[in-house]
């Protein structure tokens, strides 16, 4: 099959950026996104010119890496998938596809597709993190979990850090991203020493690094790979008040 | 203090602040409708106006009554207020736009559209707050709300405005109610039934008891005559 | 050079105990002053960074990532294994070291191995206390199931993403000691080269990556926990940037080289669909718990599965071991897959597959059941595949998985050169000739948080450190090294993408020094081997520069460092003239089939040490002694 692209090429982050159109005309229907932008870039440089860049690594939807902005959806169609597992059969032979970076103020773009994605890790440094020391912690069984707790935190858990909630939320909210973690460490016994510190911090570190708010659309649990479920936000808004109270 | 102005300066405290005014404006529009829904009472405005006289002059609930008056016109502030300045902050957060938007795919209509309904009913407010508030509390002429009801919705121009008026105040609550119990973090696995049943009562039930008044005035359009 | 494993005295279980006691220690008030580098942050490098930073020292981390939660230990699906007994089903230290020496084919240290199993318990607890969400039972404590055919319940699990979240665990102790700012973070760094001065390691050549600048740091020590080298076969389980770079370059400056050829293979991945696959992904090998592997009996039968009848079908793995049946291990599943695809019995549009079919179980478990177990991977293998494996049998290959192999450490985890240390999957110490499941993330937490601190600390202590700055004469020599290469890798300007050559060169690499390997074969690969690395040099074409961010140039680097690792993986092969674990040689295997080990002559440890460009390898070798474990041939029938 054939498709057109619409792809975003910015050489850096000073540069204005623009789109360019390729043509990829030999598409398996089995490719998946990704490989294909490969065959495009093989292309690209056989011709001399510089390839897409685009962050990807692990290609089995779990490091997070890939993200971008396909036909206006993160991760392109489909649902609880990130970048890597699109494959080209979920489009149509001769269709266009617009590819864009993720749009945030928190998140520059770096090239092409590439965003800096290192406000997320910031928010983490603020308090994503229970403060046990290296060794000095009691026996595993020693902190009992209820099995409801334990799935339910790991729902939240399962988080992997791609920015899909901030590129499709219309305030390019963080809110989704936060509210994991919090959720996670809030319903665990072991989260609860830093609990309320843990909620401030890393919501203030947040509105630090420009994320929008919440205005409850739930676009983000809509887009996430990982169909992270926006009760955790709800979650996160109740840890505020709570701490505040 | 500057703990709470952190706390209205924080994008999550700001947003908890317009669900209490928020809600409380839903409670204010429950006692409205239940009020106003007298208006339809075929004995010549006798209950509306006994209703909208207890309001004003009762000298015992005149007190409470003026705070509570003030303390919601303070709400509705608040709220429009910190309503502009968060979806100013949103915009901020995004400085440029895509090229292809599929948000549509992935929210309802109400929740992406909350700041345009708000501009709507603010301007709705406007003149609603003139045409009969100013009207019956300070105006030079008629202070019969019931009249003055009659008089203004035989216009069908300005029923059809109110009616649109009361389509757009229905998305608003349909997403702001349900919206509110979220960012209290009430909105648990436990209530969410419930809270979006509720929600259903907003988008529909209190913006048609509302445009029933402009509709029955309407199609009743010598009510008032017989009634005299 | 003499190879000292310092493995200490005394009889198996007080050797780290009484080791530990032995070990010098640094003053709280003097860590501070020392600088510790660390490369890589998956599993064992934020592990190690965050304890060290959390000890006091002075702590710089760097990553080819955007974030230390991009590692590949994020992959890791099945779980991690410590004996902490909580079946009650009769495990033990001593019995995970005996499983985990057994399955490592008697090629590992057992001082080594005992006391991995030692320490693996309290990595369980760590990881609890910070808040991994372990999958727990009604009563709230931790649940266990048995894995990769293991006789106990041992294994550790957080859903199919164990390994997700121990890094996260990891990663958020990482991101504490950042904030309390005992470690630096440098995102988008890859080591280059590794600085040694008068004969210590002391410090490293990172290139920025987003603007390609070459950036030097100066340590008392420096940690690689960089991974694994499957990535020589292009196509592997492997994430698309990990490499052997920063790893071979030490070699490179003296660190000797471990079994290279030892490099697992996974039997149940999802097939190649075409030329523009750009990698394989695994699925859980929990599958052949229900799964029964088949082929067609009649050769290039094209047939779908469901029109093929029973009498037609050749479940071999139930044939060939009556016992085990589709559970043998991995490298037994998946010699036998390549040998029926070899044959022409594969499945698929190329013929390289085999069936694993679920129909059985779904008959008599019922559907869901199946889905409860394996859901997750049914979905995955449909996302991959458009085709539902609750109506058709899944097809599945062998992949490249896990290299077992790395740089040589001793005891104390430390390379030949002094102050390098390595750690988790880069080195090459405690798994022997094969890596048994879920063991993997237990070798990589237990080297970063409980070994590697204590033997930092003892060789920081143990030292004199002169000060030494960026601009002395060995970093700018390093400096200027990379700066050639860089600058001759750009004007080759070719007609040939790095891709296009890394995709060749795996293929020799799989074809001859993969799965079942030949002397011909692999004489055959060290011939085209150079060869091919000859063509690279004259004819890749990158463009871009040098002082932008350039992922061809990136990857460039990295698989010049493949073509040079894969050939010596092809020589420690050739040298090693028996079968052992996940090193298979035709010529040396049972009458069924097994691999046949020559403990007499092979019973050692090869370690490779560089000579120069245009020098052989030298082999050293390391002698393993077993005292507890007695080496015996492995019978799965």
């Amino acid at each position: 099959m054939k498709v057109t692209l619409k792809v975003w090429r910015q050489k850096d982050k000073n540069d204005e950026g623009r789109f360019v159109d390729y043509a990829a005309d030999e598409v398996s229907p089995d490719m998946s996104f990704l490989e294909m932008l490969d065959v495009v870039n093989v292309g690209l440089v056989k011709k001399g010119e510089i390839p897409i860049a685009f962050d990807h690594d692990c290609r089995e939807g779990i490091c997070g890496s890939c993200g971008m902005m396909i036909n206006g959806r993160a991760h392109g169609p489909g649902r609880g998938i990130a970048t890597c597992q699109l494959h080209m059969r979920s489009f149509q032979d001769g269709d266009e596809i617009v590819v864009e970076p993720w749009r945030a103020q928190a998140f520059p773009v770096i090239k092409d597709l590439m965003v800096d994605r290192t406000a997320l890790d910031r928010i983490m440094q603020a308090g994503g993190y229970t403060s046990a020391k290296t060794g000095g912690v009691p026996d595993g069984n020693a902190i009992l979990v209820p099995k409801p707790a334990a799935d339910e935190a790991f729902d939240a858990a399962a988080c992997i850090g791609c920015g899909a909630c901030v590129a499709i939320c219309p305030n390019s909210s963080a809110m989704l991203f936060v509210a994991a973690k919090v959720s996670q460490l809030s319903i665990l016994p072991q989260g609860q020493a830093e609990r309320e510190a843990r909620v401030e911090n890393m919501i203030a570190q947040m509105d630090e690094e420009l994320f929008g708010g919440c205005s409850n659309t739930y676009a983000c649990e809509a887009e996430c790979p990982k169909g992270i479920s926006v009760r955790h936000i709800g979650r996160l808004n109740h840890e505020l008040l709570r701490a505040k109270l | 203090m500057n703990g709470i102005i952190a706390f209205y300066n924080s994008t999550v405290g700001r947003k908890i602040v317009m669900s209490l005014t928020g809600l409380f404006i839903c409670l204010f529009l429950i006692e409205h409708l239940i009020g106003n829904l007298l208006l339809l009472l075929q004995d010549g405005g006798a209950s509306f106006n006994a209703y909208a006289e207890f309001l004003t002059t009762n000298p015992y609930a005149y007190l409470p009554l003026r705070i509570i008056e003030l303390f919601l016109f303070f709400t509705i502030i608040v709220h429009a207020w910190s309503g502009i300045t968060v979806w100013l902050k949103n915009r901020r957060a995004r400085p440029v736009k895509y090229n292809t938007y599929g948000i549509a795919e992935n929210a309802k209509f109400a929740s992406r559209w909350m700041f345009g309904t708000a501009l709507l009913i603010l301007l709705f407010l406007i003149i609603h707050l003139k045409e009969f508030f100013f009207e019956m509390r300070f105006g030079e002429g008629n202070h019969n709300g019931y009249e003055i009801a009659h008089q203004t919705f035989a216009n069908p121009y300005y029923s059809g405005f109110y009616i649109f008026a009361f389509i757009v105040l229905g998305f608003h609550l349909y997403h702001g109610f349900q919206s509110a119990f979220q960012t209290l973090g009430l909105r648990t696995k436990k209530y969410i039934s419930l809270i979006e049943a509720v929600a259903v009562i907003f988008w529909f039930i209190i913006p048609l008891g509302f445009a029933m008044i402009p509709i029955y005035i309407l199609l009743h359009p010598y009510s008032m005559a017989l009634a005299k | 050079m003499a190879l000292e494993s310092k493995i200490p005295e005394g009889p198996l279980e007080q050797k780290w105990s009484k080791h530990k006691f032995k070990m010098k220690l640094v003053n709280p008030a003097n860590r501070r002053k020392h600088t510790i580098i660390v490369v890589g942050t998956g599993l064992a490098g934020a592990s190690v960074a965050a304890s060290l930073g959390e000890l006091g020292y002075h702590v710089l981390a760097f990553s080819y990532h955007e974030s230390p939660r991009r590692a590949h230990s994020i992959a890791a699906q099945g779980g991690i294994n410590a004996p902490k007994n909580y079946s009650n089903d009769g495990d033990s230290v001593y019995r995970l070291f005996y499983d985990t020496i057994k399955g490592g084919d008697y090629r590992a240290r057992e001082a080594n191995v005992y006391r991995l199993a030692e320490v693996s318990g309290c990595i369980i607890d760590q990881c609890v206390a910070q808040g991994v969400p372990f999958a727990r039972d009604y009563a709230g404590y931790l649940d266990n199931r048995s894995f990769g055919g293991a006789q106990v319940a041992r294994t550790f699990y957080a859903r199919g993403q164990t390994g997700q979240q121990l890094l996260l665990g990891a990663y958020s102790a990482l991101m504490r000691q950042t904030h309390a700012g005992s470690v630096k973070f440098f995102d988008r760094r890859e080591m280059l080269d590794l600085v040694v001065i008068k004969g210590q390691a002391r410090g490293i050549i990172a290139r920025n990556l987003l603007n390609g600048k070459l950036e030097s740091y100066t340590a008392d020590a420096v940690v690689l926990a960089t991974g694994g080298y499957g990535n020589v076969y292009y196509l592997s389980t492997n994430a698309k940037a990990s490499n052997a770079t920063a790893a071979w370059r030490a070699h490179k400056r003296g660190a000797f080289f471990g079994n290279p050829c030892y490099t697992q293979i996974h039997p149940t991945c999802i097939p190649v669909s075409g030329d523009h696959q750009s990698k394989l992904t695994l699925m859980s090998e929990s599958l052949r718990n229900d799964g029964r592997i088949w082929v067609p009996k009649q050769k290039g039968d094209k047939r779908k599965p469901k029109d093929i009848p029973e009498n037609e079908r050749d479940y071999y793995l139930e044939r060939l071991y009556p016992s085990f049946g589709n559970l043998v291990p991995r490298d037994v599943a998946s010699r036998r897959a390549k040998d029926m695809c070899d044959e022409g019995f594969g499945v698929g549009a190329s013929g390289l597959a085999v069936y694993l079919d679920f129909a059985s179980a779904i008959q008599r478990l019922g559907k869901d059941i199946i889905e409860q177990r394996y859901g997750n991977l049914f979905d995955m293998y449909k996302q991959i595949t458009a085709e539902n494996p609750y109506e058709a049998p899944m097809r599945i290959y062998p992949a490249v998985h896990y290299t077992m192999g790395g740089l040589w450490v001793d005891y104390n985890l430390m390379s030949t050169i002094p102050g390098l240390f390595v750690l988790g999957e880069a080195n090459f110490s405690d798994h022997g000739a094969n890596r048994l499941g879920a063991s993997a993330l237990m070798q990589g937490l237990a080297d970063g948080y409980f070994i590697a601190p204590y033997t930092i600390s003892d060789y920081i202590a143990s030292n004199k450190f002169e000060a030494v700055s960026a601009d002395a004469p060995e970093f700018k020599e390093a400096e200027n090294s990379i700066t050639a290469v860089i600058n001759k890798l750009l004007s080759v300007n070719g007609d040939k993408t790095v891709d296009e050559f890394h995709r060749e060169f795996g293929k020799i690499m799989w074809d001859y020094v993969g799965m079942g390997r030949t002397k011909e074969g692999l004489k055959k690969a060290l011939t085209v081997i150079p060869k091919i690395r000859e063509e690279f040099w004259k004819h890749v074409k990158i463009t871009g520069n040098a002082h932008d961010l350039n992922t061809e140039l990136e990857k460039a680097q990295r698989v010049a460092d493949f073509m040079e690792l894969g050939e010596l993986i092809a020589m420690d092969a050739l040298q090693r003239e028996e079968s052992c674990g996940a090193h298979f040689r035709e010529e040396y295997q049972t009458a069924d089939g097994e691999a046949l080990r020559n403990d007499k002559k092979f019973s050692y440890v090869a370690a490779w040490e560089y000579k120069g460009a245009k020098q052989k390898q030298v082999l050293h070798k390391e002698s393993l002694k077993f005292e507890y474990a007695k080496p015996s041939q492995r019978s799965y029938k």
